[in-house]
């Protein structure tokens, strides 16, 4: 991080230090939930006063994509589905580095279903951070691996037939030892667990359901942000540790919040450099 | 085009005694209403006028209620507004 970025007047917004404010404001629509994940991320790096040097933060393509180049720290913005591959390349070359991947639903679960999938596995240590807002916002919304049963998105103009996955559970079943859902509404309980996330080592995942007022939320008639929002807090219900499988989410019943995996396992790049050092001495 | 302007505490405009101190950065304000909505005190609400976009920012109509929980501050999607402790009420600091 540069010196310059590190000054900050008492008037100016406290995260600033962590953001390239040459790149603000940001291209996210008005309510789009985004932008509250990543003020959330840097009220974490702030509050756990983060070594940025230690850091790299990568995304894949989409809207929540973009989220790499706004922060000042060592970022890559990495092809469409690959971020978890780039992150895992970061992991094993420079063990010291936590990659920290955010981006979108379609991106780490469609294209980049089996990254994730077999980074959990390995349990390689990052943070992985999803914004689903259930469809592919950057392209025009269309449908995806999250959208729900019956929504309508430009590819499904007549209802989506395909059941979604369960990220959460997804995350649990594939090997993940930290996993927590909260919606854009819980922004300050999201910091905490971002908080939690990063002094975990291992494969650890958040996922946020978020607005996108712009593409998903209009053609399903859910109104304006502010109103998504209000929809969160009405039906959200927070059930720490319950079972992943369980924690549905369904906007006109409810949606089930909360941390539901921390746990402990050997993780990937210490298990490498143990099995390499076994190897060099020859037992 | 869009300029960044220096951020401008909303209130108070006086020498004053309040504890918490609302810094708004109105023209990266888009108008979103996350934070006069789900205030839990309802400290703030949405300006009658608009920026340079052409967004109602929030104002801070009821300062004295305000108990420093920055919900605002952490739901704001477009980092337009922070809380900051009145070095005033600070005591023993400078
Ligand atoms: C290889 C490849 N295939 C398809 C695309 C088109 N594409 C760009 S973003 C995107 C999906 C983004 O959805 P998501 O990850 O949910 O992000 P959001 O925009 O919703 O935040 C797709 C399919 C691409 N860029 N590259
Ligand atoms: S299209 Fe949707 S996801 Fe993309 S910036 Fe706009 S509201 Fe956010
Ligand atoms: S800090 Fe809390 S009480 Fe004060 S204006 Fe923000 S949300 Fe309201
Ligand atoms: S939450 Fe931020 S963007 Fe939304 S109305 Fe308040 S200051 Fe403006
Ligand atoms: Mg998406």
């Amino acid at each position: 991080m540069t010196e310059t970025s590190r000054i900050s007047t008492i008037e100016e917004h406290p995260i600033l230090e962590y953001i390239r404010r040459d790149r603000l404001p940001h291209i996210f629509c008005s309510a789009c939930g985004i932008g509250t994940v990543l003020q959330s991320f840097a009220t974490a790096l702030r509050s756990l006063n983060y070594d940025m040097d230690n850091m790299v933060i990568i995304s894949g393509i989409g809207c929540t994509g973009r989220a790499s180049g706004y922060f000042a720290a060592d970022s890559y913005h990495t092809t469409h589905g690959r971020a978890i591959a780039f992150a895992t390349g970061v992991k094993v070359a420079n063990p010291k580095l936590k990659p920290v991947v955010i981006s979108g639903d379609g991106d780490l679960f469609a294209i980049g279903g089996n990254h994730f999938i077999h980074a959990a596995r390995r349990n390689v240590d990052m943070l992985v951070l999803c914004v689903n807002n259930f469809n592919y916002g950057m392209t025009g919304g269309q449908m995806g691996p999250t959208t729900p049963v019956s929504a309508i998105t430009v590819t499904s103009p007549d209802g989506n037939i395909e059941h979604p996955f369960n990220l959460v559970s997804v995350a649990a079943a594939s090997g993940a030892v930290f996993v927590a859902r909260w919606t854009a509404l819980h922004a300050r309980r999201l910091t905490k667990s971002i908080e939690k996330a990063l002094q975990k080592k291992g494969f650890t995942f958040i996922e946020v359901v978020s607005p996108c007022p712009t593409l998903y939320d209009r053609y399903n008639r859910h109104g304006t942000g502010l109103e998504v929002m209000k929809k969160y807090r009405e039906i959200s219900v927070i059930r720490n540790f319950s079972d992943p499988m369980q924690a549905e989410i369904d906007y006109r019943t409810r949606i089930v919040c909360g941390e539901f995996v921390d746990s402990e396992k050997p993780e990937f790049s210490d298990l490498l450099e143990e099995h390499g050092k076994k190897l060099q001495k020859g037992d | 085009m869009l300029t960044r302007q220096e951020r401008v505490p909303i209130l108070p405009e006086e020498e004053s005694e309040m504890k918490w101190r609302i810094v708004v950065n109105e023209d990266w304000c888009k108008g979103c209403g996350f934070c006069y909505t789900f205030c839990p005190r309802e400290v703030l609400e949405k300006s009658d006028k608009f920026n340079t976009k052409g967004y109602y920012p929030p104002v801070a109509t009821n300062i004295d209620r305000c108990v420093g929980c920055k919900l605002c501050e952490a739901i704001c999607p477009d980092f337009a507004i922070h809380v900051e402790e009145n070095a005033k009420s600070k005591k023993g600091e400078k």
